[in-house]
């Protein structure tokens, strides 16, 4: 099974791939329908996007993995916003968070966390770890369309 | 044609009224245009692919642990080796994946396994996984109804949206 996806492939041709203004999402979730959901509403707002199913994937995607030399990759700096899904095995959208924030390449990236569920002791541990925003589950198309322009905003 | 879009337009009605489905459905057929032209089907096949991959593992986790004996003895105890953590956990995908694609009535049934595993109660898992199955299948055949019907639709020479 793919480890993650990206919606366009980079390549590596020629010479350098210019950067396109659409920005790039790595989005985590561990429910194949709420990935392909996501992926789908992403790309509508136009944004490239990269999924993962866990957040160890995710980490590695972005070169922050324990075993990972921070010299291994770049993807990290393409990367303009991460949207999470909180209730995942192994580490939730929360200890990604955390290991996201600790990254000083990567702490001022907006992180989403999605959740199906609406407990406020949750939210506001995401929200004082550092998170964006907090969404409920099941995402619609405005719910993505407002964060776009978040993060056109955060872009500067 | 005209009675291809009338039969159509009241199954898919009927789907609502009958909270078969609810407005993540619409949700989904909004997100379809000329680029991802097959979305609802694509995102639908995906739910019925993992659906059955979590009854397996349900059935794993519930039914071939337990002896009929063992359902006698311990009907509300807490005295099994059902993992209930792990059956949780399925039913929480299933619960999110019926809730990402606006199946209410499976969602619905999933909601209460959830609380019955809360209360590790063996008998009421039993017959929520029973109940679920029941949904789902009702849900597929209406589904995909209702594909055959927006395909003989598009055959037909129609195209959505319906106004």
């Amino acid at each position: 099974m793919e480890m993650f996806a990206n919606s366009s492939s980079i390549s590596k041709g020629m010479g350098e791939v210019v950067a396109s203004d659409e920005p790039h999402v790595l989005a985590i979730d561990d429910n194949l329908v709420d990935r392909k959901l996501v992926e789908i509403l992403l790309k509508k707002s136009s944004c490239k996007v990269t999924t993962a199913e866990d957040g160890l994937r995710a980490l590695e995607y972005l070169g922050l993995a324990a075993h990972q030399d921070s010299s291994t990759n770049n993807n990290g700096s393409k990367v303009n916003m991460i949207i999470t899904d909180y209730c995942m095995p192994g580490m939730t959208g929360y200890e990604l968070l955390k290991k996201i924030k600790e990254s000083s390449m990567m702490k001022d990236v907006p992180v989403v966390i999605m959740s199906s569920e609406n407990i406020p002791t949750r939210i506001n541990q995401c929200m004082e770890e550092g998170a964006q925003i907090f969404m409920l589950k099941p995402l619609k198309h405005s719910d993505v369309e407002r964060l776009r322009c978040q993060i056109m905003q955060c872009r500067g | 044609m005209e009675q291809i879009q009338r039969k159509l337009a009241e199954y898919t009605a009927s789907l609502y009224n009958e909270k078969i489905l609810d407005e993540q459905f619409i949700q989904l057929q909004q997100l379809q245009d000329e680029s991802n032209p097959d979305f609802v089907v694509e995102v639908v096949s995906l739910f019925f692919e993992d659906s059955e991959r979590l009854f397996n593992e349900l059935a794993k986790a519930l039914v071939s642990k337990i002896t009929e004996f063992s359902i006698l003895v311990c009907k509300n105890s807490n005295q099994t080796n059902v993992d209930f953590k792990k059956l949780d956990a399925h039913v929480h995908q299933l619960k999110g994946s019926s809730s990402s694609i606006g199946a209410q009535r499976v969602q619905r049934v999933c909601i209460s396994f959830r609380n019955y595993c809360d209360d590790r109660n063996v008998e009421g898992c039993l017959k929520c996984l029973q109940q679920v199955k029941i949904e789902y299948t009702f849900v597929k055949n209406k589904l995909e109804t209702l594909f055959k019907l927006e395909k003989q639709f598009v055959d037909a020479g129609g195209s959505f949206p319906v106004v």
